[in-house]
């Protein structure tokens, strides 16, 4: 780089190129080491984090089923009017017809007819019946035959949901994720009978929010004895708080079971003791109280570790300088010590929150019908009902929920305000 | 010269171990008692037989259906025959997740020469399903805790005046919908067509709803035998099995009350999607499992009534206990005077819809 200085139009390197170029190709270099370092964490992120969140998204409103598997009828049925009150002419009968004869033999029939047995029971029933007839079905007077395998045929409403849910993509998953539902007449909400998912994302929020509060109370101590006693005695403690971690889940579990149950070990000592009745011991499980003290237990080091590491690194010295200036112990805790330690119980509130709301095992277990979390109900409905759309998108308003909690947290703390040590 | 000689056994062992090189067959199944059953009384004597087959129990039953369905959209079943109940059978069925099983063909006749259809009857309630057993769904309570009167009709369920304390019913509508209106006097012929009309479920809700407060909801069948052996529930509903095993193997003061019981048949599946030669592996299996004297010989270790009528008399003593195992059957004439048969058709309709009500209605206190 010798004689580069003295150019004074473009500077070039020893052998000629220009100097911007030669920089711009090392940088790419330096780049594309980079991105080589990142690709296989990037890759995997892609892979396995957002492209099912993907798929996710995209579930809860896909409907393909319905128009790949009853093409034909899907096209004849536009032009039937849905508010006139008779039934689709003869057309769309046969066109269903046909439809049915390709669909049984691949054994897609049942399958449009237990996604439709989400929006109106006996469909499911009605394609599986007429599966087995169809073949049996003569050319010509399709309407009489279909009215003779099952007179449900002869009910509007079951060619109204056939109808409203031919397109490709639906809201129908979203609408019933918040208990309402799509008629005639338009959205409207469920009867009072049948809400049910609100009220679940109320309750497990509400929940979520005791239970991240006493996991603040219970642990806040904790983590400040731990960070004020010696290395080896805080190390002894240290190892009790993760000591749970070690231990299964359902069997910490189930040892609450044990202990809170009517004729558990705290009833039962509260009894001998005297200080309840023998006939009016107190409920602590198969309830709310279940749920919170359980969940308390288990997320509990989730707020210790971020107070703890937190609490670690402020000065002893602060303390002691604002006593030597007057203030009250209470007073040098509250405006020095606790001011230093918002960073660590914002980072375990989070921590607390966010695992806590997707909770499903040990409110299934402990919580009786009480105590169960929105989670209980997208368990059911992906490994039990197998209406994946349903849970997918009760899925993604749990996500958006969260996203939004973060969101105003940011806001009103400040997400930098949050330290893990 | 050491490292070579085991150089050598390795290679030579490898050798040998792909000559002797058994197919893997993966079998789905529930764990605990009942999968030992089904192991002593078909896969050994099949492993026997057929020292080509090596069989792996997995014990996934329960999330069965999604798993499947997660295997079938991914390309892998992994899965050469499924252990489900009925009603998974259906949906599994009904989504093409299952294989359309042909009685004729595809199972055993009786030794008499009854067709495997007839043998069966009734009982092949889907066209990819083989029942192996029949159990029911039933009350057990404590012997200690109901006085000189112990019930002996399913509507002591219902009346906690005579038995005061805590019932344990499952966490679904199915079933406690049934007894609900069968103690609120609907006759029992009567239960579905009542039980169709929204007026009828709210009938069947009011009537859970007297004992709402005094119910432990339990979902998994291990929970109901446990909280009696605690003493916190004074009876409850659980698999007829678990019961048993409670009453003559853990000799707890439990006695069966088997009014109002309800059948249900659990069975085997071969998931879709096989490569011809593990089809074929699968369909011998489950040819020879549901033979009459297998389905009879499981009867020895575990009280399930086999699901062939052709079984029944070949039912004999517990392998261990030495016990008569015919009066434990659901199926035995003293045990089954007033029964339901689980109704697929109306259930597979009205599941998810009842389902919500009565998860709403459980979750509004």
């Amino acid at each position: 780089m010798s004689d580069t200085s003295q150019a004074d139009t473009a500077l070039t390197t020893q052998d000629g190129v220009p100097l911007k170029v030669s920089i711009a190709r090392a940088l790419r270099r330096q780049k594309i080491r980079a991105l080589l370092l990142v690709a296989p964490l990037f890759l995997f992120i892609l892979l396995s984090f957002v492209a099912p969140i993907a798929d996710m998204l995209f579930r809860s409103v896909e409907n393909d089923l319905v128009p790949s598997t009853l093409p034909k009828t899907v096209v004849a049925l536009q032009v039937w009017d849905q508010h006139s009150g008779t039934l689709p002419p003869e057309e769309v009968f046969a066109a269903l017809a046909a439809d049915l004869k390709v669909a049984t033999k691949a054994k897609t029939h049942t399958r449009v007819g237990s996604r439709l047995n989400y929006e109106k029971p006996g469909i499911s029933s009605l394609f599986r019946k007429t599966g087995r007839r169809v073949g049996k079905f003569e050319d010509g007077n399709y309407t009489e035959q279909f009215l003779k395998a099952d007179k449900k045929w002869g009910d509007i409403e079951v060619w109204q949901v056939i109808k409203r849910f031919s397109t490709p993509f639906t809201a129908g998953y979203f609408l019933a994720a918040v208990d309402a539902e799509q008629t005639e007449d338009g959205v409207r909400f469920k009867p009072d009978d049948e809400q049910i998912y609100l009220f679940l994302f109320g309750r497990t929020m509400i929940l979520s929010i005791t239970i991240t509060a006493s996991c603040i109370l219970l642990g806040y101590p904790i983590a400040f004895l731990l960070s004020s006693l010696p290395l080896r005695s805080s190390n002894m403690l240290m190892i009790l708080v993760l000591l749970p971690f070690w231990t299964s889940l359902l069997v910490r579990t189930s040892a609450w079971k044990v202990l809170l149950q009517q004729q558990g070990v705290i009833n039962d000592t509260l009894v001998w003791l005297g200080i309840v009745g023998d006939d009016s011991r107190l409920a602590l499980i198969n309830n709310q109280t279940g749920t919170i003290i359980a969940m308390t237990h288990i997320l509990l080091p989730f707020m210790i570790l971020p107070l703890f590491s937190v609490m670690k690194t402020i000065s002893p010295t602060y303390m002691r300088a604002a006593k030597s200036m007057g203030a009250s112990d209470w007073y040098a805790f509250w405006r020095v010590y606790f001011p230093q330690t918002i960073p660590g119980i914002g980072a375990g509130s989070i921590l607390v929150f966010i695992l806590s709301i997707g909770y499903y095992i040990t409110p299934e277990l402990v919580g009786g019908t009480s105590g169960i979390f929105i989670s209980n109900r997208i368990a059911y409905h992906i490994s039990y009902s197998l209406n994946w759309g349903l849970a997918a998108a009760l899925g993604v308003i749990l996500l958006a929920m969260v996203m939004v909690l973060y969101w105003m947290y940011d806001r009103i703390v400040g997400i930098d305000n949050v330290k893990l040590g | 010269m050491k490292f070579r000689s085991v150089l050598i056994a390795a290679t030579a062992l490898t050798m040998v171990s792909s000559v002797a090189m058994t197919a893997d067959m993966t079998i789905v199944s529930w764990g605990g008692a009942y999968s030992d059953s089904q192991n002593n009384a078909y896969h050994k004597p099949y492993m026997a037989e057929n020292p080509d087959v090596n069989i792996i129990n997995d014990e996934s039953s329960a999330e069965a259906v999604a798993k499947l369905r997660a295997m079938n959209e991914a390309g892998n079943v992994t899965w050469d025959v499924v252990d489900v109940v009925a009603s998974d059978a259906i949906r599994l069925c009904d989504e093409g997740l299952a294989e359309v099983i042909d009685p004729d063909t595809d199972l055993a006749p009786a030794p008499d020469g009854t067709s495997a259809a007839d043998d069966f009857g009734d009982l092949l309630v889907s066209e990819c399903y083989i029942p192996q057993i029949v159990y029911s769904t039933t009350f057990g309570y404590r012997t200690d805790k109901v006085g000189d009167t112990p019930p002996t009709d399913i509507c002591a369920v219902f009346d906690t005046e005579t038995y005061p304390g805590k019932r344990a019913l499952e966490k679904r509508p199915i079933n406690n919908m049934e007894w609900a209106l069968l103690c609120d006097g609907v006759a029992k012929d009567d239960i579905y067509d009542v039980l169709s009309t929204p007026a009828g479920v709210d009938q069947a809700l009011a009537k859970l709803e007297t004992i709402k407060d005094d119910v432990v909801w339990w979902s998994s069948g291990s929970e109901t035998p446990q909280l009696l052996a605690d003493g916190e529930v004074v009876m409850g509903s659980t698999y007829n099995g678990r019961l048993f095993s409670l009453i003559e193997e853990e000799k707890q003061p439990v006695a069966m009350l088997w009014d109002a019981q309800v059948f249900d048949l659990d069975g085997w599946i071969i998931p879709t999607g096989l490569s011809p030669e593990r089809l074929a592996a699968a369909k011998k299996y489950v040819k020879f499992a549901t033979d009459t004297q297998r389905l009879a010989d499981q009867a020895k270790y575990i009280s399930y009534g086999p699901a062939r009528k052709s079984s029944a008399p070949l039912v004999g003593k517990h392998a261990e206990l030495g016990i008569d195992m015919a009066p434990h059957m659901p199926t035995d004439p003293k045990n089954a005077t007033n029964t339901f048969l689980y109704n697929y058709e109306w259930w597979a309709d009205n599941r998810d819809d009842l389902d919500a009500k009565f998860q709403a209605w459980l979750a509004k206190n």
